[in-house]
């Protein structure tokens, strides 16, 4: 129960070790040893998708995943994203369409569609739905999400 | 110059646009500030034992082990904690007759439901909580348990609280005309229905939880709050922890969703307030989600036996219904759990002319999770009984159902009026709302895809619903029945030195766009640039007073409060401004941020006077004393709510063999008045059906025969995902209420509150070439079944 374990990852960019309890997940490690709190927990058992963050450029559930899984790794939280301009065309469109409301889904759905859209995802709607459909969203009803993957695609074609 | 009429025309109207929120940014950026977000010096975390019985005595609690256990800072039984937190009982006065028992933070003698918080652990992390919350040794003797609302009257049922004699906790009936003598006409044809309504909950995806904190210095207790309405908690924390409410300050930074989850008093949230008071540190608590499913407020759970009388010609003479709703072991404190039933009783047929209308409603005690108020509190039940019995009654007199609906609409220009039940209305819109879905939806071509979808063998329905939705709540709410809850709210707005606005008000933002129309209320009618404009909401100490956001009120009673105060401090501007420029105030304006002429040319900047009156007062007469800060507050007086009218439509598809549900579109008329920001209101109504279609199709609260809920994970639990939902179209309609200069009603729990509905007489519209019909909800696929087995015979 209070094993540890030592890690070395890179975490936003900045290289990070640390000592772990075996047992601790990589988002809590993130929100409470790290203060990344932009990576949100919602049922901490993989169902509803807002912790999804980048873990060596695959969106990953970091409820699933434990620290000590990613010694080594390099990951991606919400504020990384930000900061490195890498989500920087989703963003505008989620404001834009009012793709969030409580944002509390947010951080897991952008991940999610910037994992979509670097896919080489195409605007079908349904392609779309599918794709965020293990993220969970009580507020916005999903629509304007999908509107706002799809001017992000249609956008950049242009 | 400053009429209504000025203020939705002039420069820098933002009142009617769709501009982007403020803080959107910043939440897309991760920097979102929740509940569970802070963490302060010296905090330790809580973790609770819950009953695993729906129905037990606790006979011994035995804490010896985990007081050993490491990181444990102290451990509160019921009985500890009752020497230090008062009982709470939610009762109100206005609703006569409404009994519950004295409620404990913890359980004391009695656990009543599963879930029920038992101890309290508290140690340096939650994981550690937890890990000593095994070692905690609670002895149960299990005592019979009452589930069922439909057997918890009946002379057996075991007794939740003995002393009342049985589980009723509250019965109301309403009588208008003569139902039986209008249903006894001849040619009068009667169609009848038992409709069951689902038990879900809310599931807002950040849980419940608080942080709070105790400054024995000062007295002081600081609650961080994820919810809707800090200063009711206030005065909780107040009567219940023994502080002077000066001594409390609640603050809500960023919610993570709420839907009327989070308005209500909780006994883990009340504990961790009374552990930080006696540890004089802060304590944190997050509900993980077993614990949200198991103790968050759950809703409906309703059944229903009606009757609708119509005449061949298609006139509706009258509804009669018994509602019975089971509220669990206790009715929830401050709001109490009787509001949803008496809902139902007050807008079931609201939106038509109905001469006669008898209903019952009982609200009884199971051992179950407590109910209370949801998002479209008693709406989606009301408007399901009415809608669907007219459909049901179309099908009876061979009437199409909207040609049905438009003869028995209120007509648009028959307002003021009261419902059936009594209802005050005015400036509704049935008749231009269901007109205009036909246009937008073009129901001649559904109709004409759905015959043609039939002879191949699909099944296809088109369901419609006319809606009433309570908004802008008058004190006749709950400050009448002795809650400790505003129904007016206040708002201030300050010019700074540099030339911007900052505002605050009493209502709340969980993620409606609150923040964003406030600012769009105050930019718009003072005359700066929105983005001059800075908000502060949820904050007992920096905020006026008032109600927070719930039932639909924050644009129309929080917004007119902006709008006045917007306007008040424009008037003191300009007489600031016609001393210093040597006018007067009514040959002055104040447009992007200038004190300008009438038309437009600019005088000075708002900088200049500001900083002249803050920094060079010398230059201004000796008389003139300037107050660049002005606040208002605002209730509903006139009327104990503001209605909003809506009508709604959905096309489903019903595949016979696996009895699936799929929704192919939905459509929203909706009437809020005034809109502020129409893209706020569309997703607002996006979002609200599709919590209503949740409600219809997919989610309910599963119990044991024994009172375990089945499925209190997220895995087993379903709610609506983007693959299963439609797009969905909105339009409006702007009767604006005459009740505000700003015109607006609530528009956020109409899609919950009618969607259900729409989808109940969709799915029988498509069943009905079948000659099957399903009244129960949520519709799941083996229901579906077992309606089309049914009618097979
Ligand atoms: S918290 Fe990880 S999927 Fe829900
Ligand atoms: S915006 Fe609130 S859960 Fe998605």
């Amino acid at each position: 129960m209070t094993r540890t374990v030592a890690i070395d990852l890179t975490v936003n960019g900045e290289r990070i070790t640390a000592s772990v309890p075996s047992r601790l997940n990589l988002v809590d490690f993130l929100r409470n040893d790290l203060g990344l709190t932009g990576s949100h927990v919602g049922c901490e058992h993989g169902v509803c998708g807002a912790c999804t963050l980048t873990v060596d450029g695959v969106a990953v559930r970091g409820c699933l995943m434990l620290a000590a899984q990613a010694n080594g790794c390099t990951v991606t939280t919400v504020e990384g994203l930000s900061d490195q301009g890498l989500s920087t065309a989703l963003q505008a469109a989620f404001t834009k369409r009012n793709a969030l409301q409580c944002g509390f889904c947010t951080p897991g759905m952008l991940a999610s569609a910037l994992a979509y859209v670097n896919a080489g995802g195409t605007d079908d709607r349904d392609a779309i739905r599918a794709h965020i459909s293990g993220n969970y969203c009580r507020c916005t009803g999903y629509q304007a999400v999908v509107e706002a993957i799809c001017d992000t695609i249609k956008e950049a074609r242009t | 110059m400053t009429g209504p009429t000025h203020i939705f025309d002039k420069p820098n109207r933002y009142i009617g646009q769709s501009a982007p929120r403020a803080d959107a940014a910043r939440l897309l950026q991760g920097r979102g500030r929740y509940v569970d977000d802070v963490s302060l010096p010296r905090m330790v975390h809580a973790s609770f034992v819950r009953s695993p019985h729906a129905h037990a005595r606790i006979t011994a609690i035995d804490t010896t082990a985990a007081k050993s256990c490491p990181g444990v800072v102290a451990i509160y039984t019921g009985a500890d904690l009752a020497q230090h937190v008062t009982p709470y009982v939610g009762v109100l006065t206005h609703l006569a007759g409404l009994r519950s028992a004295p409620q404990h933070p913890l359980a004391l003698d009695v656990a009543r439901w599963q879930g029920e918080p038992v101890v309290m652990v508290i140690a340096t992390s939650r994981a550690l909580a937890e890990d000593a919350c095994e070692h905690v040794m609670v002895d149960y003797d299990p005592l019979p348990a009452t589930l069922d609302a439909e057997t918890a009257l009946s002379a057996d049922a075991p007794l939740i609280h003995p002393e009342f004699g049985s589980n009723l906790a509250w019965e109301r009936v309403v009588n208008a005309g003569n139902i039986d003598a209008a249903f006894a006409t001849p040619g009068v044809k009667i169609v009848e229905r038992e409709f069951r309504f689902g038990r879900h909950t809310g599931v807002t995806l950040e849980s419940r939880g608080t942080v709070c904190d105790f400054d024995p210095s000062e007295e002081y207790l600081t609650v961080y709050y994820s919810g809707q309405a800090p200063h009711m908690m206030q005065v909780i924390f107040s009567k219940h922890l023994g502080l002077p409410e000066e001594n409390i300050r609640v603050i809500s930074n960023d919610v993570g969703g709420s839907f009327g989850i989070k308005i209500h008093t909780y006994g883990d949230e009340i504990a961790t307030a009374a552990a930080a008071k006696l540890l004089r540190r802060p304590v944190k608590f997050i509900a993980d989600r077993f614990e949200s499913f198991v103790t968050d407020i759950h809703a409906r759970d309703h059944v229903v036996r009606a009757r609708m009388g119509v005449t061949e010609a298609g006139t509706i003479v009258g509804i009669d219904f018994d509602d019975l709703t089971g509220i669990g072991p206790f009715s929830m404190y401050p709001r109490t759990s009787a509001i949803e039933c008496n809902q139902v009783l007050n807008l079931t047929g609201a939106p038509y002319v109905l001469e006669n209308y008898r209903a019952r409603g009982r609200v009884v005690f199971q051992n179950k999770t407590l109910m209370c108020q949801y998002r479209a509190v008693g709406h989606p039940i009301a408007m399901a009984i009415c809608d669907g019995l007219l459909e049901d009654a179309a099908r009876l007199i061979g009437m199409d159902p909207v040609d049905l609906r438009l003869r028995n609409l209120m007509a648009d220009d028959s307002y003021p009026r009261a419902s059936a039940s009594g209802m005050k209305l005015d400036d509704l819109s049935h008749q231009a709302a269901l007109r205009k879905l036909t246009q937008i939806m073009d129901y001649d071509t559904l109709r004409a895809d759905q015959a043609e979808a039939r002879k191949r063998g699909v099944y296809r329905g088109i369901g419609f619903v006319s809606m009433v939705e309570v908004t802008n709540p008058s004190p006749m709410f709950y400050g009448i029945g002795g809650a400790p809850i505003a129904s007016q709210d206040g708002a201030t707005v300050r010019l700074d030195a540099g030339g911007a606005l900052h505002v605050s008000s009493s209502i709340t933002e969980q993620g409606q766009g609150t923040n964003a129309i406030l600012a769009q209320i105050a930019a718009g009618v003072f005359g700066v640039d929105l983005n001059r404009v800075k908000v502060t909401t949820g904050d007992t100490a920096t905020t006026p007073y008032g109600g927070g956001t719930w039932a639909s009120r924050g644009a129309g009673i929080g917004g007119e409060a902006m709008l006045q105060a917007a306007q008040a401090l424009k008037d003191q501007v300009l007489e600031v401004a016609a001393v210093m420029l040597q006018t007067t105030p009514d040959k002055l304006d104040i447009q992007n941020g200038n004190v300008t002429d009438p038309d437009g040319t600019k005088r000075m900047t708002l900088a200049d006077l500001a900083r002249t009156v803050y920094y060079r007062g010398n230059e201004l007469p000796s008389d003139l004393k300037p107050e660049l800060i002005a606040t208002r507050h605002y209730r509903v007086t006139d009327f104990p709510f503001v209605f909003t009218n809506g009508a709604m439509a959905a096309q489903v598809e019903v595949d016979i063999e696996t009895g699936f549900v799929k929704v192919l579109h939905f459509w929203a008329v909706e009437d809020c008045g005034r809109v502020i920001n129409p893209m706020l209101v569309d997703e607002q109504i996006r979002g609200g059906v599709v919590q209503g279609i949740g409600g219809a199709l997919y989610e309910e609260c599963h119990y044991s025969p024994e009172g375990q809920m089945l499925n209190a994970t997220m895995a087993d639990y379903m709610v609506p995902m983007a693959a299963e939902m439609p797009d969905i179209t909105v339009a409006h309609i702007e009767t604006p209420t005459k009740t505000s200069v700003l015109g607006a009603k609530g528009a956020g729990e109409a899609g919950t509150g009618g969607a259900p509905a729409a989808i109940l007489n969709a799915v029988n519209d498509a069943l009905a070439p079948l000659g099957a019909s399903l009244w129960q909800m949520p519709m799941t696929p083996e229901r579906v079944l077992t309606a089309l087995d049914a009618a097979a015979g």
